[in-house]
Order: C-alpha cells, then structure tokens, then sequence
C-alpha cells in the first residue's frame, strides 16, 4: 500500500503541491526518515529541512518523528498551527 | 453534533440558547467568540485553511478531554474556514455546567488546546501583501499549563 502524503499552507506552497502517493521508501521506517528522505529531494524540499518548523501527523492524527511507518498510512506535513 | 467545521457562519445566540434548551439542570454556560481582528494598515482579510478530516477529529478528542476533566452538561465548538473579513466570526466555543468555574476553566481549555492542536493555519491579506500567520509562543505556553 502506497503512502498518502499531505502538505498543508505555507508548506504547500513551497512545495507547489497538496498530495502525492508513494510505497514507502527503502529504509524509511519511521516519520522523521520519511521528511529526510523527502527533504534530499533538495530545491523547494529545503523546507522540510531539520531546521524548519515542521510538523506532522500520521492517519489524522499528530505525530512524533519517532512515530512508526508501515506504508499505507496518511502522513501529513504542516506549519504549526494558528487557528483560533 | 458538539463539533462542526463550516464555512458558514453561525448565530451566537442560537447555539447559547440550545445548550441549555429543554434542561433545567444547568448552571452556567460560558462562551466564546472569537473575531477576525482587521485594520486598514495590516489585515484586510483573512484565509482559513484546515485539514479536512484531522479537523474535526482533533476538536472532538478535545472535547472528550474536557468532559473527562470538568464535570460539563454540554459543549458546542463551531470553527470557520475560507476567507473571512475584519469582524467576521471565526469561532465560538459555549460550554454548560451546573457552576461557573467549571464553565470558564472548560472554555478557556478548549480554545488553548484549538490553537496549537486543530489544525488550522490563517493566511492575512494586508497592504504589503499575502503572508502565513506565525504560530506563536505564547499559544504553546497557555497551552502547557493544563497538563
């Protein structure tokens, strides 16, 4: 099962894009592997540099960089948050 | 429904009034609204974007977390999204208890959560153009003090 991958406002931006599926990379076994291995993907995907604030939530629901991954899941990609 | 996500906007006094319609066992109700904050000088208008789906689901586990901290008859949390312009509501969180303190504790809980939990991201429209609101410290902190 492919992973859904989201990205929300100022992210979404940058990366000119909302959504996109792919398996789970080799290697990649957890949340934070998954935002490295995007982030090699240079030009725009600096954004998801260690150093930007970037958080993410794995199927809805907020998630640590230590968070597992199977492949499947929905992973999302996002500022912090500023409702209210 | 205790949580709705909408674009539309929604009458203050209504939903005050049925939190507490057909009871006579209820206390207090504390509300709060919240406004799109505008000046000519810096916000003209304002974009809400949400995670449709994350949204809801978020301010319903906070609602949960309310009930299981106060003792509450009732709760009604209702947030916008799209674009809205200075003075527009963006959200209202009522909450029913048989006393005040409850009521106001529970109220200020959720909206503290709401902004760093529900995700959520506004967008200003101003003079010098389009910019992402930053998320700020001062939410994180109003935040931790209830754990």
């Amino acid at each position: 099962m492919d992973l859904k991958i989201l990205y929300f406002a100022s992210l979404r931006e940058a990366l000119g894009r909302g959504e996109e599926s792919l398996p789970l990379p080799e290697g990649v076994t957890t949340v934070g592997q998954l935002r490295a291995y995007l982030h090699a993907r240079g030009d725009a995907w600096q954004a998801l540099g260690e150093g930007r604030n970037v958080r993410a939530a794995v199927n809805q629901r907020m998630a640590r960089s230590d968070d597992t991954l199977q492949g499947g899941e929905e992973v999302a990609f996002f500022p912090p948050v500023t409702g209210g | 429904m205790s949580v709705s996500v909408q674009q539309e906007d929604f009458d203050v006094g209504a939903e005050t009034a049925a939190l507490s319609a057909g009871r006579t066992d209820i206390g207090a109700i504390a509300t709060f609204l919240g406004l799109v904050r505008g000046a000519e000088d810096s916000v003209r208008a304002m974009t809400l974007e949400h995670y449709p789906g994350m949204t809801e689901q978020s301010l319903a586990e906070i609602v949960t977390e309310a009930h299981q901290r106060w003792q509450l008859q009732g709760v009604r949390v209702i947030h916008r999204y799209g674009r809205l312009l200075p003075g527009e509501r963006i959200v209202f969180v009522g909450v029913a208890s048989p006393h005040r303190g409850e009521a106001f504790a529970a109220c200020e809980f959720i909206m503290d959560y709401l902004k760093t939990r529900a995700p959520f991201w506004k967008r200003e429209e101003t003079p010098a153009g389009a910019q992402w609101v930053d998320a700020r410290e001062t939410d994180d902190k109003a935040a931790a003090r209830w754990e």
